[in-house]
C-alpha cells in the first residue's frame, strides 16, 4: 500500500534534495562572481581529498552523530528536543569537572569515567524541560530552546569566574593532564599501519559514536522500552490505552536524548580541545536537528546525514580559506541544503509519489 | 416515469486512488421527489461517489447530468450552484457561532452581516414552517443537541436553494425518536418535490424511507431495486455477495457468581463537567450486560475507567477485589493483571497504533508480558509474529500477513486483530465498545459468535455499543445510560426498541 518503493524514500529523495541545494548554492556563487565547479572542487579536496582533511570532517561527523542521534532518540517519542546545544555544553561542564579534579591513571580509565559524567550532565540539562512537559504541559520546544541560553550563560559565568585559572586572561579552563588525552586517529589506525594525519582532530571518540548508533539502533527497534517509546510517538491515546505511562516515556527519551547530546563532550572538549572554552559547541546542537531530519531519525541515517554534514562543515571551512568567498556564504549553502533535505522534503516527495504511482498504474493498464 | 427527467443521473463514473478502484463504472439515475438509498459495507466506495457529486474528487471517467444537464462539478462552490446540498456524518458548523450565524456562513450577501442575518431569519422561518425543521436561530451550536445540529445543516443546504440533498449516515448520532423526527422532516422535504440521496448502511431505515435503493460492493453497484419489491436479506445478501445471517444465534445464558460489582461510580472531566453521576452496575460470569445509549452520555469514560485509563470516584470490584479508581499513568496495565481486556471504542486512537506492524499491535497492551520477552533487555519478535500468524489464521484476518501495518488493514480486520488479542487473553472480564462500528456485515457475524463464545465459557461481558440492534440481539440484560446515568435496567427478553428508545432519551420508563 506504500505510495513508492523504500529505497525512494531513503535514498532518492535525499539525494535529489541535495542536488537541488547544490543547484541553488551554485547560482549563488555565479551571482557573487565565483565559479562554482571550482569551489565544489575546493570542498571536496579540503574534505575528503586527504588522511588530513577526512580527519576534520570525521571530527565534525562524530559531533553530529551524537546531537543528531540525541534528537531521533527523542522524536521517536514525539518530543522536539531543541536543546542539544545546552545538553551538548552541559556535557563539556562534566567532562571538565572529571578531567581536572580527579588524577585519572590512564585515558582508557578516564574515558569511562568522562563519558559517565558527560552523559549525566547533559541528561540532568535535559530533565528540567522534560518534567515540566511531562507534569506541567510546558511545551518542550520552548523550554528546551530557553535552556539553551541558560546554558550559555551559566557556562560563561563558571569560565569567568570559577573555573579559570588564576591570573589567566582567557575565559577557558587549565589544559586538561596529560592521562585525559585521548588517542586520535593517527594512534588508533597507526596499531593497524594504516598511516593517518597526526595532526587532524578525529579521535577514539568516533568509535564511541559509532557505538551509540548502533545501541540506540538497539534501544528503538528491539527493546521493550523503545517499543512503548516509539507507541507514544505515534499515539498518546493509544498509549494511555495500553497503560504506557506517559510521563515516564517523556522523562526517559528526554533523559536519553540529552544524555546522548553530553556525549558530544568527549569529542569536542575531551578529545579535540583538551580544556572546556566558551562556546565549545559551535551550533552542533542545531545542526543535529538537520541530521536527524535527513537520517529520517534512523541510527543509520543519521550517521550517513552526520557524514554529508561533516563534509559541508569542513569543506566550507576550506573554501572560506582558499577563495575569497566569505565564511557567511558558507552558511548559506549549509543552510539552503537544511532547508531542502528538511523543511522542503515535501517539495521534492509529492510529486516523486506521483509519479511512482503513475509508473505503478502504467503496467496494470497494459495487461 | 420513464419519460420523466432524472434530478441525478451519473453515467459511467470510475475513479481510482493509485491502485485502489474505489468507483468502477457507475450508473445511476434518481428521479425528482423521491428517496434513494445507497447502501454499500465499508469501503464499498459510497462515500467516494457522493464527494464526485459534491466536487470533492474529479471523476477519472463519466458524466455527471443534473435535471437532465450535463454538468461539471469541479468544487464544492459548483455542486451548491448545481442545486445540490450534503449533510455530512461529521457536521461541518461552527461550534461557537449561533445558528443564524452558520446558516450565512459562506453565502454572506456582502460586507456588513446586519442585511444577511435579517433576511436569513425570514427564510428561517418560512422554511421552519414548511418543513417541520424548528430550531432557535440564535442560539448557539454548542448549546443545542446532536438532533438540532443536523436540522441546521439541512437548514444550510436549503436556504442555499438546494432540490438535492444528499446525507451521509444520518442517523449514527441520533436516538431512534430523533432519527423518526428526520425522517418526517425527509418525507416533508419529498412532498415538496426535493430529491434526497440517503447513504446508509442499516437496513431498517433503508426499508422504512427510500422509494428505490442501489447497492454498492467493492466499488461497482450491484443493484438498484424498488425498495418495495425487495426485503432486507436480499440486501444483506446483495451488500455481501453471499447469504449472511442477520439474527445472532445464542443459547439463554446460564449466569454464575458476580464478577463485577459497580458501586456509586462518578466521574468529573479536566473540564469540570460531570461524565458519569453515580453508576451501580452488577455483571455476573457467564452474561452480557448491553449498554445502550446515544454516543456521548457517559458510556466511554465507563468504559475508560473500567479500563484503568480515568479516574474516578466510587468503588468496583471485580471478583471481589476492590479495583484502584485514583491510579497513576499506567492503570491499563494493572487491569490487564487483573483479568480485565478491553476492545476500546476507537480502534485507531486507542486499540491500535495504525504504524505499527500487525505483529507489533498483537503485544500492544500486553507487551510487558513474559511470553513477548526475549531476555531481559530484548523483546521476542519471533515470539510476536508466531503469535499474530496463529490468531490472524483463527479469525481470519486478511491479508494474513504479519508485517502489514495496521493502518493498511480494512476496518472488519482491524478490529478483527483487535478482538484476538483481547478475547485469547481469556479474560475474566472483556470490556467492548462498539464491537462492529465501521466493520463490514461478513467481520460483524464473525465477532458477534466469539463474543457468544466468551460468554458461553462463563466469562463477564460490558458490552457498549450506540446500535440499538446490536445491544438487543447480543445482551442478556440491557442497561441504559442517559446523562451519565443508568435510566433503567431491562431483561433483554422482555424489552423492545420503543421502551428502550425512551430510557435513551432520558425518560424514565416506569413512569411513562
Amino acid at each position: 500500500m506504500d505510495r513508492m518503493p523504500k529505497w525512494a524514500d531513503i535514498v532518492l529523495i535525499p539525494l535529489i534534495s541535495l542536488l537541488l541545494a547544490a543547484f541553488l548554492s551554485a547560482l549563488v556563487m555565479l551571482a557573487i562572481g565565483e565559479d562554482p565547479i571550482k569551489a565544489l572542487g575546493i570542498m571536496i579536496q579540503g574534505s575528503i581529498g586527504s588522511s588530513y582533511a577526512w580527519g576534520y570532517t570525521l571530527y565534525y561527523a562524530t559531533n553530529f552523530i551524537f546531537t543528531g542521534l540525541a534528537v531521533a532518540v527523542a522524536f521517536h517519542a514525539r518530543m522536539f528536543n531543541i536543546g542539544g546545544e545546552g545538553q551538548a555544553a552541559l556535557g563539556g561542564v562534566g567532562v571538565a569537572l572529571v578531567c581536572l579534579y580527579i588524577p585519572w591513571p590512564h585515558w582508557s580509565v578516564a574515558l569511562v569515567g568522562a563519558t559517565v559524567v558527560a552523559a549525566l550532565f547533559g541528561a540532568a540539562w535535559a530533565a528540567i524541560p522534560a518534567f515540566l512537559q511531562a507534569k506541567r504541559g510546558s511545551h518542550i520546544v520552548i523550554t528546551t530552546i530557553m535552556f539553551n541560553f541558560i546554558a550559555a550563560a551559566l557556562i560563561n559565568y563558571l569560565l569567568v569566574k570559577t573555573l579559570k585559572p588564576v591570573g589567566a586572561m582567557e575565559p577557558a579552563t587549565a589544559k586538561f593532564p596529560a592521562p585525559t588525552h585521548l588517542p586520535n586517529l593517527h594512534d588508533i589506525l597507526g596499531i593497524f599501519g594504516i598511516p593517518f594525519s597526526r595532526g587532524a582532530p578525529a579521535n577514539i571518540a568516533l568509535l564511541l559514536a559509532l557505538l551509540a548508533c548502533f545501541l540506540v539502533w538497539v534501544l528503538i527497534w528491539r527493546t521493550r522500552l523503545g517499543y512503548q517509546l516509539r507507541a507514544f510517538g505515534h499515539s498518546e491515546s493509544a498509549a494511555r490505552y495500553a497503560g504506557i505511562s506517559p510521563t515516564k516515556i517523556i522523562m526517559v527519551s528526554m533523559l536519553i536524548s540529552g544524555a546522548l547530546a553530553g556525549l558530544m563532550a568527549i569529542n569536542n572538549v575531551m578529545g579535540e580541545a583538551e580544556r572546556l572554552v566558551l562556546n565549545a559547541v559551535e551550533g552542533a546542537g542545531f545542526i543535529g536537528i538537520a541530521v536527524a531530519l535527513m537520517g529520517r531519525n534512523h541510527p543509520f541515517g543519521v550517521l550517513l546525514a552526520a557524514l554529508l554534514f561533516g563534509v559541508l562543515y569542513q569543506g566550507g571551512a576550506e573554501l572560506a580559506l582558499a577563495t575569497s568567498i566569505p565564511r557567511e556564504m558558507i552558511v548559506v549553502i549549509q543552510a539552503l541544503v537544511i532547508l531542502f533535505t528538511g523543511a522542503l522534503d515535501n517539495m521534492v516527495r509529492m510529486p516523486l509519489e506521483v509519479l511512482f504511482s503513475a509508473m505503478r498504474r502504467k503496467p496494470e493498464g497494459a495487461k | 416515469m420513464s419519460d420523466q427527467i432524472p434530478a441525478i443521473e451519473l453515467r459511467g463514473i470510475s475513479k481510482s486512488f493509485g491502485p485502489v478502484q474505489a468507483n468502477k463504472d457507475i450508473s445511476i439515475r434518481v428521479m425528482p421527489g423521491t428517496i434513494h438509498g445507497i447502501i454499500g459495507e465499508n469501503g464499498a466506495g459510497k462515500s467516494t461517489l457522493m464527494s464526485i457529486l459534491y466536487g470533492f474528487y474529479k471523476a477519472d471517467a463519466g458524466e455527471i447530468y443534473i435535471n437532465g444537464q450535463k454538468t461539471n462539478i469541479p468544487d464544492s462552490q459548483a455542486a451548491i450552484a448545481a442545486g445540490i446540498g450534503m449533510v455530512f456524518q461529521h457536521f461541518k458548523l461552527v461550534e461557537n457561532f449561533t445558528v443564524l450565524e452558520n446558516i450565512i456562513l459562506g453565502a454572506e450577501d456582502g460586507p456588513l452581516l446586519r442585511p444577511s442575518l435579517n433576511k436569513a431569519r425570514s427564510a428561517l422561518k418560512s422554511l421552519a414552517e414548511e418543513y417541520e425543521l424548528n430550531v432557535d436561530p440564535n442560539a448557539a451550536i454548542e448549546e443545542i443537541g446532536v438532533g438540532m445540529q443536523q436540522r441546521v445543516e439541512i437548514l444550510k443546504a436549503l436556504y442555499r436553494q438546494a432540490n438535492i440533498l444528499i446525507l451521509d449516515e444520518p442517523t449514527g448520532v441520533l436516538t431512534p425518536a430523533e432519527a423518526d423526527h428526520l425522517f418526517r422532516i425527509l418525507e416533508n422535504l419529498r412532498r415538496e418535490g426535493k430529491t434526497i440521496i440517503l447513504i446508509t448502511h442499516k437496513l431498517r431505515e433503508i426499508m422504512e424511507i427510500t422509494d428505490t435503493v442501489s447497492v454498492m460492493r467493492r466499488g461497482q453497484m450491484t443493484a438498484t431495486v424498488k425498495t418495495a419489491e425487495t426485503s432486507p436479506t436480499e440486501l444483506a445478501e446483495l451488500m455481501v455477495g453471499r447469504k449472511v445471517l442477520l439474527k445472532v444465534e445464542k443459547t439463554p445464558a446460564k449466569p454464575g457468581k458476580n464478577i463485577l460489582e459497580v458501586r456509586n461510580l462518578a466521574v468529573t472531566d479536566e473540564k469540570g463537567i460531570k461524565r458519569l453521576k453515580g453508576i451501580d452496575l452488577d455483571i455476573r460470569a457467564g452474561e452480557i450486560l448491553g449498554i445502550a445509549g446515544v454516543a456521548g452520555n457517559g458510556q466511554s469514560e465507563l468504559l475508560e475507567v473500567l479500563g484503568g485509563y480515568r479516574r474516578a470516584t466510587g468503588s468496583v470490584k471485580l471478583n471481589d477485589q476492590p479495583l484502584e479508581l485514583n491510579f497513576g499513568p499506567s492503570g491499563g496495565q494493572k487491569r490487564r493483571a487483573m483479568g480485565i481486556a478491553h476492545v476500546p471504542e476507537d480502534r485507531q486512537r486507542e486499540g491500535l497504533i495504525m504504524d505499527y506492524a500487525a505483529w507489533e499491535n498483537i503485544a500492544f497492551g500486553y507487551h510487558n508480558d513474559p511470553r513477548f520477552q526475549k531476555n531481559a533487555v530484548l523483546m521476542d519478535h519471533d515470539a510476536m509474529k508466531a503469535d499474530t500468524a496463529a490468531k490472524m489464521a483463527a479469525y481470519d484476518v486478511r491479508p494474513p500477513d504479519p508485517y502489514l501495518a495496521a493502518k493498511s488493514f480494512s476496518g472488519g480486520n482491524q478490529q478483527k486483530i483487535v478482538v484476538a488479542r483481547e478475547i485469547e487473553q481469556n479474560p475474566d472480564l472483556l470490556l467492548i465498545g462498539q464491537p462492529t462500528r465501521g466493520v463490514d456485515i461478513g467481520a460483524i457475524e464473525f465477532i458477534h459468535k466469539e463474543i457468544i463464545a466468551l460468554r458461553d465459557k462463563g466469562k463477564a461481558i460490558l458490552l457498549v455499543s450506540v446500535e440499538l440492534d446490536e445491544i438487543m440481539s447480543l445482551s442478556d440484560r440491557i442497561a441504559v445510560m442517559f446523562d451519565g446515568r443508568i435510566m433503567g435496567e431491562r431483561l433483554a427478553s422482555e424489552t423492545n426498541a420503543q421502551e428502550l428508545g425512551l430510557l435513551m432519551a432520558g425518560m424514565n420508563g416506569e413512569a411513562a
